[in-house]
């Protein structure tokens, strides 16, 4: 963001005012067109890999090998006619996509993309990411309550209960990782991963390596992180095979759209969120390696992440609503719990 | 606290519901997402098969009798056709006999991949219900290839059969056989034993012995119960007395007897077993004889009445035949394992989650257009 001031600022713009003005509105059309292509790429990857998974092909007809489809999709919805049922309470049903779309947007102020490329390094980014991504619940109990719909509701509260519960889980590990490298703020928690064990920089210095707390600490953000995104095991709210499409069953067209594109959107920041945290963000896991591009190493990483919330999307069976509820507060939570007493001692006394 | 009240909330699931299997509409009142009482309510695909059967003439009913439960058609025409000749005193050709045995067996297989693939469905998964429709799929050449249809075959006729089997079909059956035995194990590994599946599926909805007897429930439902009653042995019709098999029972190893995760483990047990009658059928099959031994064109059954029952996927399927010496039968009526099947779930489902409403649903297997008829 600093960069792109200096650049107004070169290129011109006198006034601070403007020349910060101008580039947070370039910043955030970026990550607007960020999160459009990232979800047609990772829709098209979904279903490849849901196809492949299932013995099929996936798409195969708009495009060399169906890469077109996701555009194709994305057409037809701008197209679709755009129902509000005439008993849902209008203003809540019109807001509630955009309040939803809005928590998972302003995660990406403090996202970064690349060493130097983030919007704003704020010295709490952590804890703003956690803080703010709480706004999503609110969409989705918006969704289900003004559709006047009583399977919306069913997902609307669903949806709550579980990500509320779910932020405990996730708060907890990533304090591991605060804890770890005594910072709130996300370049220098990545640049504190630099070197590891006995200096050796790479995959040695990243956090999750450190010691076995830091390990199954990634491992219960994994599991938090999928079921804060509501991803299958963890898609109570959605749960096609009971509520029929949950809280959003009455939206359409672009509406419905971006919901969609608010689940692809959390599952990056869920993916985003563990490679800085754990797996050493845009550091190469090669020693002295500064060929490849920072970017590069940390996109990597991310889609590695994104590419197991699918295989376990299409692998496993849903958890039933209560034995949700058990795995977070009976098992997540207090592990989680033990986790920072153990990361606590370990730091004080072995390093 | 005392103030606090929640109110009960009627709720309905279907008959536009994903996991309905088809267009079943259940009346469930909930309190909060624990259903108190659940009410099918059935007809949405009612299409007169029994006043239908009434204005035809006896051969004429089989296509109808596909139409019935359209996973299981070929059973469904097994159950009518043996009823008729019955009826008529007559004794087919053992070939034929072989022939439809491996055929029977066959949907069987299909029709319990159906309930598979649907069960996983129901409870979240999705990959297995592909993985069921791949094999499925190679049944339905096999079928493809003797008589044409991939669905409805109208190919087990009263007397015979309607086509001969091709040739290369005892070698594409073996084919089959051989692909599909070791893929049970996958659906274990991927399905039967996981742990969530586990969870999601044993202890619930315990179906007790004695109430599934009460509620007449037969067939993988019944013997998940514990029951140990098959028709195919107990009862033996057709040639299923000459065959060396096993009945599937449910085990409480893992959950209780009569859950959900033993309905759908019968089915899986079931599938093993009908493989085994399929290999045993093959080798023995005479290779010459024809399939339609001589019916008269006009058949006119003497006067009476028959009820005769055969095992379905589903359960026991009972054909109930009134002739009045006619070419047409006076009165047919169809004893559907999936309507007494369903009957029971208010009884299992009440005090369950709205979720395992569908669980339950898909474990009972039912298939609307046999319930409705």
């Amino acid at each position: 963001m600093q960069g792109l001031i200096e650049f107004f600022h070169g290129i011109g713009v006198a006034s601070d005012f403007w020349a910060a003005a101008l580039s947070i509105l370039l910043y955030t059309l970026f990550v607007f067109g960020f999160i459009a292509i990232f979800v047609l790429i990772a829709v098209y990857l979904e279903r490849k890999v849901s196809g492949h998974m299932q013995d099929r092909l996936g798409p195969m007809r708009v495009g060399y090998h169906g890469i077109l489809q996701t555009l194709a999709d994305t057409l037809k919805l701008l197209l679709k006619e755009d129902i509000i049922p005439a008993a849902a309470d209008r203003l809540l049903f019109i807001l509630a996509p955009f309040v939803l779309f809005l928590g998972t947007f302003m995660v990406y102020v403090v996202l970064p993309f690349g060493p130097g490329a983030i919007g704003a390094d704020l010295n709490i980014g952590l804890f703003y990411i956690v803080a703010v991504s709480s706004l999503v619940v609110i969409g989705i109990i918006m969704a289900g309550y003004s559709s006047n719909n009583k399977w919306s509701l069913y997902g609307g509260m669903r949806a709550a209960a579980q990500i509320v519960s779910y932020e405990i889980p996730v708060g907890l590990s990533l304090l591991v990782g605060v804890m770890m490298t005594s910072t709130l703020s996300i370049v220098q928690m990545v640049q504190m991963q630099e070197t590891g064990i006995g200096g050796v920089g790479g995959i040695l210095g990243w956090n999750f390596i450190q010691n076995p707390f830091a390990f199954i600490a990634f491992f219960i953000y994994l599991v938090a992180g999928t079921a804060e995104a509501n991803r299958t095991p963890f898609d109570l709210p959605e749960a096609e095979s009971e509520l029929v499409a949950g809280a959003f069953t009455e939206y359409s067209g672009m509406r419905w759209a971006f919901f969609f594109l608010a689940e692809y959107a959390n599952m990056w920041i869920v993916a985003i969120v563990a490679s800085i945290v754990f797996l050493g963000g845009w550091h190469s896991p090669f020693p002295g390696e500064t060929f490849i591009p920072g970017t590069i190493w940390l996109f990597a990483k991310a889609f590695g992440i994104v590419f197991v919330q699918m295989w376990a999307r299409w692998t496993f069976p849903r958890l039933r609503v209560d034995q949700l509820m058990v795995t977070c507060w009976k098992y997540l939570t207090p592990i989680a719990f033990f986790n920072i007493i153990g990361v606590g001692l370990w730091l004080v006394t072995i390093g | 606290m005392g103030d606090l009240r929640t109110e009960e909330m009627t709720i309905n699931m279907g008959p536009q519901h994903p996991s309905t299997h088809g267009v079943l509409r259940l009346k469930l009142r909930t309190d909060g997402e624990v259903v108190t009482s659940v009410q099918p309510v059935i007809g949405y695909l009612h299409r007169c098969f029994e006043k239908h059967a009434e204005n035809l003439e006896y051969p004429g009913v089989i296509p109808f009798v596909d139409r019935c439960d359209y996973l299981a058609s070929m059973n469904n025409d097994h159950g009518y056709s043996m009823a008729i000749e019955k009826l008529l005193g007559i004794e087919v050709p053992e070939r034929v006999e072989y022939l439809r045995v491996i055929f029977a067996e066959l949907q069987r297989i299909a029709s319990h991949l159906v309930a598979f693939g649907t069960f996983g469905l129901d409870v979240g998964a999705f990959t297995p219900f592909l993985y069921a429709f791949r094999e499925r799929e190679m049944i339905l050449d096999l079928f493809e290839m003797t008589c044409g249809a991939r669905l409805l075959y109208n190919y087990i006729w009263v007397g015979g059969l309607s086509h001969d089997i091709p040739e290369g079909f005892v070698e594409k059956t073996y084919e089959f056989l051989d692909h599909f035995e070791p893929q049970i194990k996958e659906y274990n590994d991927l399905l039967t034993n996981n742990k969530i599946f586990i969870e999601r599926t044993a202890d619930v909805g315990v179906l007790p012995q004695n109430v599934a007897i009460n509620y007449g429930v037969t067939g993988p439902q019944l013997r998940a119960s514990g029951v140990d009653w098959d028709l195919r042995r107990d009862e033996p019709y057709s040639i299923y007395d000459r065959f060396d098999w096993n009945v599937a029972v449910g085990v409480d190893d893992v959950g209780v007897l009569g859950d959900c995760w033993n309905r759908y483990y019968v089915k899986i047990l079931e599938m093993q077993e009908s493989a085994e009658i399929i290999r045993q059928a093959l080798d023995h099959l005479p290779v010459e004889g024809d399939v339609q031994e001589a019916v008269p064109r006009k058949i006119r059954p003497p006067k009476g009445s028959l009820y005769f029952r055969s095992e379905n996927p589903r359960g026991e399927l009972g054909f109930y035949i009134v002739s009045d010496g006619k070419t047409q039968p006076f009165r047919v009526k169809m004893r559907s394992p999936a309507l007494h099947n369903l009957g029971v779930i208010d009884e299992i489902a009440s005090g369950w989650l709205v979720a395992d409403v569908v669980a339950i649903l898909g474990s009972l297997d039912i298939v609307l257009g046999e319930i409705d008829r």
